[in-house]
């Protein structure tokens, strides 16, 4: 087991590595200049001199290596540089922006997992066929809708038709309602599809049949045998769309007039502000490579097929199920 | 036949009336089920028999209320206990389920859930009807697994199913079926996907657990062998229609029905070495064969006369070799596989020390249990997995460690037929594409001659030409096996390496399948290592043996030899867990007391 976790944050810790590194190179080798953008496009009132000054305090006139090993230390002690735009550290910017996305966020995927879970369990274990049609079509609707005409239509319909919701700002819970509605949508229509999938699939297994021969309810035959079944490739899903939901921020965010990082992202994408563009990029990556490895780390708990330490086992070729002859051989079957 | 006594007598256990059920399909209804009715009395056995399609299954299933949720029953009656289970409301059904009626389902591999610990389900029936707390519930399960067999009670009920083996698994079946003590025993093929010997502990057990309780038991097979033995009714059922019903010594002693007499010839528990008879004895002369073999084969001289010489056209013409040259032949085989560090370290001798040859135009039958090693041999032998140490010999040849060009040849002249046709051939090509396949790879010939051989290959293998075009989807089961044949024999190979090839058929399909084997190796003398678990399939096709246990031949030699006079105990225990003694006993006498009639 430690020997797993060793190995699986070690390979968190390369694939961080990669996204700073693609990130650099992706943004620095960009044609145009950060400083140019920070004194404007005009400047006639600034002498090459003093321009060639503020590049030299930002670091921007030494050769890209030179660059990219300087900013990689400094990323190690924690440091990510200072914003072009504001002069203010990056790690600043982010720790203030980070609060109200986190908020949405974790509103949104609550929202996506309630609904689009129960949606899904919904269709498979009501007996009326039209009602399963009809929830089973809302959501490719939903993954359809783009997210920020939905917060649209929300905003024109809950904050001025029924005013029930503020729309926009980011004072009280209240607020909170809408924007995690808009992030949810998508989300919760990608985990309603998958976990509907997997759900079919396993309500044709015959252990559900077993269940139902002892006599077993609705409730326990739904929840208790198949949805734990039927959750790993949903779990897995989840995982991947936690990144979905950063870039959902941006539009949420901008729609909603809330501060964040999906609005620290425009604003510093527009401004060419690259030390925190780079500071974003490189939180994203954090966040994305810690919760998939909650999630590696959770499958084996949900299911006992998966011990963390045989996964190995599985590449030996199967000669006649050799698990199957120890299990049987202690017993003398 | 408890009958029409004027005072109130107590109906029956179980009573199916005129049952009809269909499934609904794009393509319309398809009935499946048409006026089957039966009875269960209470501590009675009733075996119902078909082949898949029979509607057998479907009816248990209606018994137990869980068809599938595109078929519809449209009319008749179940009764349990005198109450119609058909019109009863869905919580009443439920209630009776589990408590009153026990089911045990045909797969113990996929039957059991698999997230959770095999006690845990045996208590939940406990838990479902009230009969128990959590606490006792787990008591009583554990009591409940030992009752159904399981050694070591105590520590199973806290592993999950994947860590149980199939016959493991089934026990837990059971227990999950006879815990709350039911009056009905509901099971659909219990043991047909298990191995031979653990089939016979179960369905002793099975027989002797309900015997004490006086459970009725309606017990669904394929097998009229396990429906003699075990049934004091057999139900044979055909097309959704019961064909025939009675006593063990009725229907198998005298059936009236062809469709029973057709299924009794085929069983291939109840076989003996009918093909067998087809082919020469050892040495005796056999010219049929040398015209079939010339006619079929279109380079090189006939076939020798003898069985033993009667080597492929090919082999003679290429190889100047001498005529005991075997064509495969394996010698100290040894195969290990690492194990993970979760199972425990080290290694597992899958094959120990293993050798048997094939002869040209003969069978090597390899025998054996899951987990005896004889598929990891058949892989070995065609050098798709590497031997530890041992050697592999094709027409003499060292091709252990051969690569490149000399791995393709020796791949040529030995090819594999799988055992699941299903899953052995490409569902999107054409029997076309999929039968000159072989020929594509091996770039043999232009277009139209690689689609004369197609027709040639299908009629080989008889199928009408007009096969050619069809999806592999198309094919039932044992056409689709008929063109994996005929894709195995593409290039003429001296030997094929049969994996389980007819083990996934029906019986009256297995059979023709055999035939055909046997009769295209009397025609193009081509040889077989025929791996099976099933010793009655054995007895038709094969000319020697190899009994495996655990990766070591227990026992060797000519198939007569083995099977009547077997020298190990475990050649022998395996003999006595085929099912159908009965049967063949009420045979025999039937038949003796036909021939003394006249």
């Amino acid at each position: 087991m430690t020997r797993y976790l060793a190995v699986r944050v070690a390979q968190a810790l390369g694939v961080l590595w990669a996204a700073y590194t693609v990130s650099f190179l992706v943004l620095f080798a960009l044609p145009g200049d950060p400083v140019s953008a920070l004194v404007g496009g005009d400047s006639s009132d600034v002498t090459p001199e003093q321009l060639d000054a503020v590049r030299a305090e930002y670091g921007f006139d030494r050769p890209l290596p030179a660059q990219y090993v300087h900013r990689l230390g400094q990323v190690l002690t924690g440091d990510l540089g200072r914003s072009v735009a504001t002069g203010r550290p990056v790690t600043e910017l982010l720790g203030e922006a980070v609060g109200p996305t986190v908020q949405i966020a974790a509103a949104g995927l609550l929202v996506a997992l309630v609904v689009g879970g129960g949606l899904a369990v919904g269709a498979h274990a009501t007996r009326h066929r039209v009602l399963a049609g009809l929830l089973l079509a809302l959501p490719p609707l939903g993954v359809a809708v783009p997210s920020f005409w939905f917060g649209l239509a929300l905003v024109q319909l809950f904050s001025f038709t029924f005013p029930l919701f503020p729309a926009v700002g980011q004072k009280g819970p209240a607020s909170l309602v809408l924007p995690a509605l808009t992030l949810a949508l998508p989300t919760g229509a990608v985990v309603a599809q998958v976990l509907s999938a997997s759900l079919r699939r396993t309500l044709r297994e015959p252990f559900v049949d077993t269940a139902w021969a002892k006599g077993a309810g609705p409730t326990r035959v739904h929840l208790g045998h198949v949805l734990r079944n039927a959750a790993l490739p949903a779990l897995t899903m989840t995982g991947l769309v936690v990144g979905g939901l950063l870039s959902g921020a941006v539009v949420t965010e901008t729609v909603f007039s809330r501060a964040g990082l999906g609005r620290l992202t425009a604003t510093s994408v527009g401004a060419q502000d690259l030390p925190v563009v780079q500071g974003i990029v490189l939180l994203a990556a954090v966040v994305f490579v810690a919760v998939n490895l909650v999630v590696d780390l959770v499958h084996p708990v949900l299911d006992p097929r998966l011990p963390t330490t045989a996964r190995r086992a599985a590449r030996v070729p199967a000669p006649d199920r050799p698990a199957e002859l120890l299990s049987a051989a202690p017993a003398g079957a | 036949m408890s009958g029409q006594a004027s005072a109130p007598v107590s109906p029956p256990l179980l009573r199916v009336v005129d049952l009809a059920v269909e499934y609904r399909t794009r393509r319309g209804p398809v009935h499946a089920v048409r006026g089957v009715s039966l009875t269960v009395e209470a501590g009675q056995t009733v075996a119902l028999v078909g082949e898949s399609g029979s509607g057998k299954s479907t009816t248990a299933h209606a018994v137990v209320g869980l068809l599938a949720p595109a078929a519809h029953v449209t009319a008749g009656r179940v009764e349990l206990d005198g109450r119609d289970l058909l019109t009863a409301p869905r919580r009443e059904l439920r209630a009776l389920r589990g408590l009153r009626v026990g089911f045990v389902p045909q797969d113990p591999t996929v039957s059991l859930n698999p997230v959770v610990r095999v006690g845990e389900q045996v208590a939940e029936v406990l838990r479902v009807h009230g009969l128990a707390d959590r606490r006792t519930a787990r008591v009583e399960a554990v009591e409940a697994l030992r009752r159904a067999g399981l050694p070591d009670p105590e520590v199973r009920a806290q592993q999950y199913p994947h860590e149980l083996s199939g016959g493991m698994r089934q026990r837990v079946l059971i227990a999950i079926a006879m815990v709350a003590g039911p009056g009905l025993l509901v099971a659909d093929e219990p043991t047909s996907a298990l191995d031979v010997t653990v089939q016979r502990q179960i369905l002793d057990h099975l027989e002797h657990v309900t015997t004490e309780t006086g459970t009725g038991v309606l017990l669904v097979t394929h097998d009229l062998g396990v429906a003699a033995d075990r049934a004091q009714q057999i139900v044979v059922m055909s097309q959704g229609v019961v064909v025939e019903a009675g006593t063990p010594d009725e229907v198998l002693g005298r059936p009236r029905h062809p469709y029973t007499q057709a299924l009794l010839a085929a069983a291939p528990s109840l076989r003996t070495s009918r093909a067998h008879a087809l082919r020469p004895a050892p040495g005796e002369a056999a010219p049929a064969d040398a015209r079939l073999a010339d006619a079929s084969s279109a380079d090189g001289p006939p076939v020798g006369s003898s069985r033993t010489d009667a080597r492929p056209a090919r082999a003679a013409s290429d190889t100047a070799t001498s005529a005991s040259v075997p064509v495969l032949e394996v010698r100290d085989l040894v195969k290990d596989f690492a194990l993970s560090r979760a199972a425990g370290g080290g290694t597992l001798r899958a094959v120990d020390g293993l050798g048997f040859r094939v002869l040209p135009g003969q069978t090597v039958a390899l025998v054996g249990e899951s987990g005896s090693g004889k598929s990891t041999t058949a892989r070995l032998a065609v050098r798709l997995a590497d031997p530890t140490s041992g050697q592999v010999l094709v027409d003499g040849a060292d091709v252990t460690r051969a690569r490149g060009r000399a791995l393709r040849e020796a791949r040529r002249r030995v090819q594999v037929v799988y055992q699941n046709p299903y899953a052995s051939l490409n569902p999107g090509w054409s029997v076309e594409q999929l039968v000159t396949d072989p020929l594509r790879v091996a770039r043999e010939g232009t277009r139209r001659t690689r689609r004369d051989r197609a027709a040639e290959l299908l009629d080989l293998v008889a199928l009408p030409a007009s096969a050619l075009g069809r999806r592999a989807a198309e094919l039932s089961g044992g056409q689709r096996q008929r063109v994996a044949i005929a894709r195995a024999l593409a290039l003429e190979p001296a030997a094929m390496v049969l994996d389980e090839p007819v083990s996934a058929l029906d019986v009256s399909v297995q059979a023709q399948v055999l035939d055909l084997l046997t009769d295209l190796q009397t025609r193009l003398g081509v040889s077989y290592l025929f791996i099976s678990h099933d010793l009655a399939v054995v007895r038709q096709v094969a000319h020697d043996v190899v009994v495996m246990r655990r990766g070591v031949a227990v026992e060797q030699g000519p198939v007569e030899r083995v099977l009547t006079a077997p020298e190990h105990p475990y050649t022998a225990e395996l003999l006595g867990a085929v099912p159908g003694r009965r049967a063949l006993a009420a045979a025999a006498a039937a038949s003796a007391s036909v021939g003394s009639a006249p």
